[in-house]
C-alpha cells in the first residue's frame, strides 16, 4: 500500500462493480482525507448510490481495493462491522423506523454495544439521555420527539436521519441527497447542519442541488458512468468541457 | 438484572392480563371440582380439558406474534416446535406407563415390543425423569430453532423465502415421524397415557392442575414477550421489522437478534407442546402438519398482529368457533369459514380484532412505549 493510502480516513483505489455484465462502477478512485468534506456530483446512474453501498459493505466490488483509516480493509467486513467501524450512512430514499418515536430512533441509533443480549438488559444512563436531547436540538425536532417517524413530513425524515447519523457518532458520514424533496429554505439549513458537522468529522455528500453544493463550498468530485471525470472546486469542474458535455448532453 | 428485565414490563396493562389469566387458572378448576354438577355454575370435566386445550394454543399464537408482530419473521412451521415440546412430554408420559401396557413391558413402550425391539433406543434414556423431560422440551424446540435459523438467517433468507422452507421444516418432521424405525409410535403416535407425576392423568384434580399450570405458563410467556418488547432489544426487533438493511447499518448484526428471537419463541412453543399432550392425551405425527403451522398464523393476525393480547384473544375465538363448527353439521365447511375469516381480516381489521378496538395508549412515549403494530400486511423492508 502507498503512502497515499496510509495516511487517507478512506481509500478506494480501481473499485469496480457490475450488474449483469452493465459496469455500475468503473476503476473508481477516491480519496478522502481525515476532516476532509466532499461533494460528490454527477447525473443520475452515475454511480454515486452504488459507490456508497461499496464502502457500507452492501455490495462487495468485483475488484479494487477500499481502506478505511489507511489500513482497514472493508471489503472483507458486513454491514454491521462497518458501522461499528465509525462509518455511518444516510440514505437516498429517508428511511427512519416508522413505527418507533423520534427518540427511540436517536437511541437506536446511539453509540454504543449493540450485542443482543447487551440490548436485552440495557438502562438507559442519564448521559445517554441527555446526549439525545442535544441531537433533538441540534436537528429541531424537540418538539415532535414523542411523535411516529411516520408522521414527520419528508424533510423532518431527512433530518432525523441526519441526526441518527449524529447519534452514531461516526469518524466518517456518507450523505446520499440530504436535499431531496426538501424546500428551498430547508436546503439551506441543512448545508449549514452539514457545515456544522463537517467541523469535527469527515463527511461526503452527494447531491444534485447546485445551488446546495455551492453553499457547501467544498472540494467537488464528479462521477460519470462509473468513475471520475473531474475534481476539484466547484468552479473548476463547472469550467471543464468533459463536464459540461455531461451535463448537457443528457 | 434478570428481575429488574422482568419488572419493566410490569405495565397496568400487563398486570391485569397477568392478573386474569392466574384467576382464570383458578377459577375454571375450581368451578369444576368444588360445584355441585347440577349446579348452573358448574364447570364439566370435558369443558375444563377443552379450555386448557385453547390456552396451550394460545401460548403457541403468542410465540409466534413474538417473532411475526415484532420482528416480521413469519413461521409457517411453529407447529413444528409444539409438536416437539409434544413429543418430549409424551414420552415421559409413556416411561410413565411402565408395565401397565399392554405387553406389560416394565421399560419398553407398547409399540416398541410391538416392533420387536428389544432394547430402547438411547433417545429414549432419560425421560423416565421428569425433570430431563421438562428440560428437553425447551431444548430441542430451541436446538432446532437454533440451527435453523443459523442457517436462515446467516444467508439472510427472508420473507416468502423463509416462510416456504419453515414448512418445508415442519412437512420434513411430519414424514420422518410417520415413520415406525424412527423410535416415536409411528403414524399412532404416542398415547393411552396412565400417570403424570405419579397422578392420575384422568382424574379431575390433576386436569385442574394442568389447566392452571397452562394458564401460569400463558402468564408467564406473556410476561417475558412484554419484557423483551420494553427492553432495548425489541425496539431492535421492530427496527428490523420496518427496515433491516438500514438497522444493519447502524452496527447491528441483524442475524443474531432474530437466531435469539427466535429460539425463545420455539421455547415457548415447546412448552404449549408440552402442556397440550398431557390434556389432550394424545401426540401423532399430525401435529406437524404444514396446516397447523398456517392456522396459528391465522390466530395471530385474527387476534393481532403485534400486541401481544391478540394472538391470545385469536386463539381462543378461532378454537371456539371451530370446537363449535365441527361439532356441527357443519364440519365440512370449516376449512372456508377459516379461509374466508383471514382473508376477511385481513382486508377490513388488518390490525386484528385487538390492534382496531383497543388503542394503544402510551405507545408514543420514549421510556416505555410499545411499538406501534403493523398491519397485517409485511411491510416492505426497503
Ligand atoms: N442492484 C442493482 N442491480 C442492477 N443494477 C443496479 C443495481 N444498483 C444500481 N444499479 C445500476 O447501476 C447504475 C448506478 O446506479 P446508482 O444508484 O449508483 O446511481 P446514482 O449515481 O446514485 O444515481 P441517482 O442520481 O439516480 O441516485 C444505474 O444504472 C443503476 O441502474
Ligand atoms: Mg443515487
Amino acid at each position: 500500500m502507498n503512502e497515499k493510502a496510509k495516511n487517507s480516513l478512506l481509500y478506494l483505489d480501481g473499485v469496480s462493480v457490475s450488474f449483469d455484465g452493465f459496469k455500475a462502477l468503473n476503476a473508481l478512485s477516491l480519496v478522502i482525507e481525515p476532516g476532509e468534506m466532499r461533494a460528490i456530483i454527477g447525473p443520475n446512474g452515475a454511480g454515486k448510490t452504488t459507490m456508497m453501498d461499496v464502502i457500507t459493505g452492501k455490495t462487495k466490488p468485483d475488484e479494487g481495493d477500499v481502506y478505511f483509516s489507511g489500513s482497514v480493509d472493508l471489503r472483507r467486513m458486513d454491514e454491521a462491522s462497518i458501522a461499528s467501524l465509525g462509518i455511518g450512512r444516510k440514505f437516498q430514499k429517508p428511511t427512519v423506523f416508522e413505527s418507533h418515536s423520534v427518540w427511540d430512533n436517536l437511541e437506536l441509533a446511539l453509540a454504543g454495544p449493540r450485542g443482543p443480549f447487551a440490548m436485552l438488559f440495557h438502562k438507559r444512563t442519564r448521559a445517554e439521555e441527555e446526549r439525545i436531547e442535544a441531537i433533538l436540538t441540534t436537528i429541531r425536532l424537540g418538539e415532535k420527539r414523542d411523535w411516529l417517524a411516520a408522521n414527520l413530513s419528508h424533510g423532518q425524515k431527512q433530518w432525523l436521519e441526519i441526526g441518527m447519523l449524529l447519534a452514531q457518532e461516526p469518524k466518517l458520514l456518507l450523505v446520499d441527497e440530504p436535499a431531496a424533496g426538501m424546500t428551498d429554505a430547508e436546503t439551506a439549513e441543512t448545508a449549514i447542519l452539514l457545515k456544522e458537522i463537517a467541523k469535527t468529522k469527515s463527511v461526503v455528500v452527494v447531491e444534485h442541488d447546485m445551488t446546495f453544493v455551492r453553499d457547501l463550498d467544498v472540494k467537488v468530485t464528479v462521477l460519470h458512468e462509473g468513475s471520475v471525470l473531474s475534481e476539484g472546486t466547484l468552479d473548476h469542474v463547472s469550467a471543464d468541457p468533459r463536464v459540461v458535455e455531461v451535463y448537457l448532453g443528457r | 438484572m434478570l428481575s429488574g428485565f422482568l419488572l419493566r414490563a410490569l405495565d397496568r396493562r400487563t398486570w391485569i392480563v397477568l392478573l386474569l389469566l392466574v384467576a382464570i387458572g383458578l377459577a375454571v378448576p375450581a368451578l369444576n371440582l368444588f360445584t355441585d354438577p347440577s349446579s348452573p355454575i358448574h364447570v364439566p370435566t370435558y369443558v375444563v380439558a377443552l379450555l386448557g386445550k385453547y390456552l396451550t394454543y394460545a401460548l403457541l399464537a403468542l410465540s409466534v406474534d413474538l417473532i411475526w408482530g415484532y420482528c416480521g419473521i413469519l413461521s409457517l412451521g411453529h407447529g413444528a416446535f409444539f409438536a416437539l415440546g409434544g413429543y418430549a412430554m409424551g414420552m415421559y408420559l409413556m416411561r410413565q406407563i411402565g408395565a401397565r401396557g399392554v405387553y406389560a413391558n416394565p421399560t419398553l413402550p407398547d409399540f416398541m415390543v410391538f416392533l420387536n425391539w428389544k432394547e430402547l433406543p438411547w433417545f429414549w434414556y432419560g425421560f423416565d425423569m421428569f425433570w430431563f423431560a421438562a428440560l428437553m422440551v425447551l431444548v430441542v424446540p430451541g436446538l432446532l430453532a437454533f440451527v435453523f435459523g443459523w442457517f436462515a438467517f446467516r444467508s439472510r433468507v427472508t420473507g416468502v423465502y423463509l416462510s416456504i422452507i419453515t414448512q418445508a421444516m415442519t412437512y420434513a418432521l411430519l414424514l420422518a415421524f410417520f415413520r415406525n424405525d424412527m423410535g416415536f409410535g409411528g403414524n399412532n403416535g404416542l398415547t393411552d397415557f396412565k400417570d403424570i407425576l405419579g397422578f392420575n392423568i384422568q382424574a379431575d384434580t390433576t386436569r385442574g392442575a394442568l389447566f392452571l399450570a397452562s394458564a401460569l405458563a400463558l402468564a408467564l410467556g406473556f410476561l417475558v414477550c412484554r419484557a423483551v418488547i420494553a427492553s432495548k432489544f425489541g425496539k431492535v426487533l421492530v427496527a428490523v421489522r420496518d427496515a433491516e438493511s438500514r438497522t444493519r447499518f447502524i452496527g447491528y448484526r441483524v442475524e443474531g437478534y432474530k437466531l435469539v428471537v427466535f429460539v425463545l419463541s420455539a421455547m415457548m412453543a415447546g412448552v404449549a407442546g408440552a402442556l397440550y399432550v398431557p390434556q389432550v392425551g394424545i401426540i401423532n405425527p399430525g401435529e406437524f402438519a404444514p396446516a397447523n403451522s398456517i392456522e396459528a398464523v391465522i390466530w395471530v393476525a385474527v387476534g393481532g398482529r403485534g400486541t401481544l393480547i391478540g394472538p391470545i384473544v385469536g386463539a381462543v375465538l378461532v378454537n371456539f368457533a371451530k370446537t363449535w363448527f365441527t361439532t356441527g353439521m357443519l364440519a365440512e365447511y370449516w376449512l372456508f369459514v377459516l379461509g374466508g375469516l383471514f382473508v376477511a381480516v385481513t382486508l377490513f381489521l388488518p390490525k386484528g380484532v385487538v390492534g382496531t378496538f383497543i388503542g394503544r395508549k402510551g405507545a408514543n412515549r420514549p421510556g416505555n412505549g410499545i411499538p406501534a403494530a403493523p398491519a397485517a400486511q409485511p411491510q416492505p423492508a426497503e
